[in-house]
């Protein structure tokens, strides 16, 4: 946490200025260590010692907002006063006074439970320090954090969890990133007075995901709180009592929630860490990329950690528009993935079947010999899900100037619109989830389409009682829901106002419908969402002031691939199809592919579509290369490369840069920037980084449907959560993860 | 460095002084987890009996429909009582459906308190009060004599399964110490008594045991016949005239 880097930092820093000592790294006395000057140095950030203005930061960039001016009360923090609304508690008051205050149990997105102790604090007129967390500050309190009283409590408290804690921090995978280590360099004595033995306790299979080491535990109940409040399985719990306490499940089960890597997260210590990443690698050692996931169209903010050329973990980043704090166990656990199955050589297919790795000269010769030989309009491309929005724009640019329109995404439909950009965005955007009222989620399972939508959905549901109601196949939600029906035949009655849900999006003040896109697929895609534009507009969802119109994407591509137009001239060019041109491309159906047509692959793993291909173009994952994603709100991000490219890997963009100049077309882009200038003058939104562009038109100039519906239930659009692309099918860990927590 | 020397020395005759290995002393029946076994686990189907149904109803019914889970103690009691003195992981799976929460809740609240045994107990649960005023008049004697007599462990149950010895805190009879309560589960939930005996030595308990093995009931309460309830032994010795009257009551003497 907090307190815990600017320890580091201070310690860090410190050993920077004595480095001509560096021979004999001087040991720190302990009454310096333990006077209340230093701890509080230690705490907070160094500031002048003088008593005008509040010369702090917010902890942690910690906002205020003030709903209602009356509400405002001032609480002084150390004597410095500071405003804050009412119903705060003292722990938020002294994080907005800029004060760190030491914390196990308090998280600032849990309930407050406030059984570990350690935030305790003075305050003025009361004769006992009083658990900050959970106190709330009254106008007028005079709140002291750094006195002798707080610390020596503090002290003390950490003396009773030291008690029970096992002295294993040089095998524990918490080392160096674990509050209760940093919080004992502050508050924690170099020797114990407990004499007695140390409580063991036995550790609990939570799946193959989370490793439990219990008897490291300081039963702060985060991961119970997580449970039950954010992930919505109520399978953790707080058992036995006293010194016999531990958490656990009672009965033998494992965590099946698609959000339980975050208890890894929230464990201040090295009770839950992550059981793929055990004994792999030191926190100190990794160098860390904040980049951005595409396994989902959620496009979660992660620090991928690497060691040399290997990616050894992945972290989410806070983003509060996004993933809050979370990211889904696919995005955390995917990575070893990346590892295996990798293409890393171009190779061609010889006569006898079998690939054989050839130059990059070699091989592009021969795509561009063949792509030069077949007719415009026999040549088709398809982006996978996982392209980058540059990669698309030259894939189509390239096959443009070959003279064939036929590119599109994977999984946006043989005959996908995109003319009117709020039929393909989330256009309430997810933050803006949390306005909502009531749910109308058509043909989608949020569950296991984009895990980080479905936990704000249940947020909303939990804070507000928001209604859910449900159509499509029968599943398992983690809140509770209405389900409506299994097809269109219920959404057209809901549009016809038969259906007794209406009422409830009529008395909604902010109703929201989340069309899956799965639907895409569907032959008769326009007629439903003809349907559910006539629910938005009966319903008033779409207004001036809340869009409550919103399509759930699949993948991270194809928000992109949509705003850079890459839509097929014809729907069945697959068919008549002499030159295929895939990139990454592994859902699509190869079975119509003619026999005779020659096709491309051009991915970073030997996945589906490598069984039919004819060349093989290896290129980077989204860790190893620079590439603009669009999330399924319209929000533009780029990804960092954190390691190097695999073998003789190289860029998509690249590669089809490079095939342009060998089939004699030149692409007029040599560098990114120049492609991504390129990429303004079609869709200038993904130059705008982490800003959302809004879907500028509503319904109102969709035109009447003629289509007629097809009343066959809707499908699932995820199968299998955990394996929904080329990375995660390739992964270990998620093979493990479908094996044993999808059969329950 | 002396001191420190001796410091440690002295933990260490401390250590070796220390009267049993066991540092850990749990006053619940079973761990705190659950090990499926042929008669705990949660395939068996549990139901509250019909007669229990409307004793749930009438528990239900003390508290707001949208508080339901406050019920869940008075429910595990009953379901209990009803289990002949132990709670199987499938009754408390039951008693979560009741009142509508997460079974791990009621797991929760069924290993906090001591009073739940989560294995098997004998037809009669003697709980022998471990607490110190018992202590010192004798509780441990109490207990082994009882264990001695009945040849089981602490928590084990009887061969013919109709005594267990266990150890509870404080029942609040420290003025007749030493003390065992006795939870008698041979007659199911309507039958359920829970009695006090109370002024117990190492051979009326033995005498109290081999009375409800024959089925008799033995006198609940002070087992000192010189003794009434809590009286003291052979009268009253103090407070035996009528108390005067204060003199400050009396207005007109002041």
């Amino acid at each position: 946490m907090g307190l815990g880097l600017l320890t580091s930092r201070t310690l860090k820093s410190s050993r920077i200025l004595h480095s001509q000592y560096s021979r004999f790294r001087p040991i720190v006395t302990k009454p310096k260590l333990q006077s209340p000057d230093a701890s509080s140095a230690a705490a907070a950030a160094p500031q002048p010692e003088t008593t005008p203005s509040p010369p702090k930061k917010p902890v942690g960039g910690a906002r205020i907002h003030f709903t209602n001016p009356d509400d405002v009360i001032e609480v002084f923090v150390d004597g410095f006063p500071v405003k804050i609304p009412k119903g705060m508690t003292v722990l938020q008051a002294c994080e907005i006074a800029g004060v760190d205050i030491p914390r196990f149990c308090y998280h600032s997105r849990l309930s407050i439970a406030g059984n570990c102790r350690m935030c305790l604090v003075e305050v003025e007129k009361s004769p006992k320090p009083v658990a900050s967390c959970a106190m709330p500050a009254l106008p007028g309190m005079k709140i002291k954090t750094d006195t002798p009283l707080a610390k020596k409590a503090r002290e003390g408290v950490m003396e009773f969890l030291l008690m029970n804690h096992p002295l294993d921090c040089p095998i524990c995978d918490q080392g160096g990133e674990c509050d209760l280590q940093d919080q004992s360099m502050a508050f924690g004595s170099d020797r114990g007075r407990f004499t007695e033995m140390k409580r063991s306790v036995v550790d609990k299979n939570l799946g193959p995901l989370v490793k439990t080491v219990m008897t490291r535990c300081i039963q702060c109940t985060r991961c119970v709180r997580f449970a039950t409040e954010v992930a919505g399985v109520q399978d953790l719990g707080m058992l036995g009592r006293g010194s016999g306490e531990e958490i656990g499940t009672y009965v033998e089960k494992l965590m099946t929630s698609e959000l339980s890597g975050n208890v890894i997260d929230i464990c201040p210590v090295g009770a839950l860490t992550s059981k793929p990443f055990a004994f792999k690698a030191r926190n100190w050692e990794l160098k860390g990329t904040e980049t951005i996931d595409v396994t989902d169209a959620v496009g979660s903010n992660i620090r991928i950690d690497s060691r040399g050329p290997e990616v050894m973990r992945i972290l989410p980043r806070l983003n509060e528009d996004i993933n809050e704090e979370w990211i889904s166990d696919k995005t955390r656990f995917c990575y070893d993935g990346l590892k295996r199955q990798r293409l890393n050589d171009p190779m061609i297919r010889g006569a006898d079947g079998r690939f054989k790795a050839v130059s990059w000269r070699d091989a592009l010769a021969v795509v561009a010999e063949v792509a030069l030989h077949v007719k415009p309009e026999e040549i088709v491309g398809i982006a996978g899900q996982l392209s980058d929005a540059e990669s698309m724009m030259a894939l189509k640019d390239l096959l443009n100037r070959m003279g064939s329109n036929n590119v599109w995404c994977e999984g946006t439909g043989t005959n996908p619109s995109a003319d009117l950009r709020y039929r393909y965005l989330m256009n309430s955007s997810i933050a803006g989830l949390e306005k909502a009222d009531v749910f109308l989620l058509v043909g989608t399972q949020p569950r296991y389409e984009a895990a980080m939508i479905n936990a704000r959905i249940r947020k909303t549901v939990r804070a507000s009682n928001a209604k859910v109601g449900y159509i499509g196949p029968p599943a398992d939600f983690n809140y509770d829901y209405q389900h409506l029906g299994v097809g269109p035949k219920t959404l057209l009655e809901i549009a016809e106002g038969r259906h007794s849900f209406c009422s409830a999006i009529l008395n909604a003040k902010n109703p929201a419908i989340i069309v899956g896109s799965g639907l895409f697929e569907r032959e008769d895609k326009d007629a439903i969402f003809y349907a559910a534009e006539t629910i938005a507009k009966n319903g008033n969802v779409i207004r001036p002031d809340w869009n409550g119109f919103n399509v759930l994407l699949l993948s991270a591509a194809q928000a992109a691939a949509l705003d850079l137009g890459l839509v097929p001239e014809s729907s069945s060019s697959i068919e008549s199809a002499k030159f295929l041109y895939i990139m990454g491309a592994d859902d699509v159906n190869l079975d119509k592919v003619p026999a005779d047509a020659f096709v491309v692959y051009q991915g970073h793993h030997g996945d589906r579509s490598v069984y039919r291909a004819n060349v093989i173009l290896p290129s980077a994952a989204y860790s190893e290369k620079e590439g603009t994603y669009e999330n399924t709100e319209g929000r533009t991000q780029q990804t960092l490369p954190a390691v190097p490219t695999v073998g003789d890997a190289r860029d998509d963009w690249k590669i089809i840069r490079a095939l342009s100049e060998v089939s004699r077309i030149c692409l007029p882009y040599d560098t990114l920037l120049s492609l991504r200038s390129r990429m303004r003058t079609v869709a200038p939104n993904l130059l705008h980084v982490d800003e959302i562009e809004p879907a500028t038109f509503g319904p109102s100039l969709s035109i009447d449907c003629t289509q007629e519906i097809n009343l066959t239930p809707f499908k699932a659009a995820v199968e299998n959560f955990y394996m929904t692309n080329s990375v995660t099918r390739a992964s270990k860990i998620m093979a493990q993860c479908s094996a044993m927590l999808l059969k329950e | 460095m002396l001191s420190r020397l001796a410091s440690q020395r002295l933990i260490e005759v401390r250590q070796a002084f220390r009267l049993s290995a066991q540092v850990y002393r749990s006053f619940s029946t079973a761990l705190n987890y659950h090990i499926d076994g042929p008669d705990n686990n949660p395939d068996l189907p549990w139901e509250f009996s019909e007669a229990n149904k409307a004793k749930v109803k009438g528990i239900l019914s003390h508290y707001p429909s949208n508080y339901k889970q406050s019920g869940v103690i008075p429910l595990l009691d009953l379901a209990q009582q009803q289990h002949g003195g132990w709670l199987p992981v499938s009754a408390m799976n039951a008693v979560a459906k009741v009142v509508g929460v997460a079974p791990i809740r009621v797991y929760e609240v069924a290993t906090f308190y001591s009073m739940f045994n989560r294995s098997k107990v004998g037809k009669y649960h003697l709980l022998v009060c471990g607490t110190t005023p018992c202590m010192i008049c004798g509780s441990r004697e109490i207990e082994g004599a009882l264990l001695k007599h009945l040849g089981v462990e602490r928590n084990e149950v009887t061969k013919d399964g109709l005594f267990s010895v266990g150890e509870m805190e404080c029942m609040g009879s420290c003025v007749n110490a030493p003390m065992i309560a006795v939870a008698d589960y041979t007659n199911g939930s309507e039958g359920y008594t829970y009695n006090y005996y109370e002024d117990v030595t190492t051979q009326r308990v033995v005498e109290i045991v081999e009375m409800l093995r024959r089925g008799e009931k033995p006198p609940v309460g002070t087992q000192n016949p010189k003794r009434i309830m809590s009286g003291p032994e052979g009268g009253n010795t103090t407070l035996l005239s009528d108390p005067k009257p204060p003199a400050c009551r009396d207005l007109d003497a002041c």
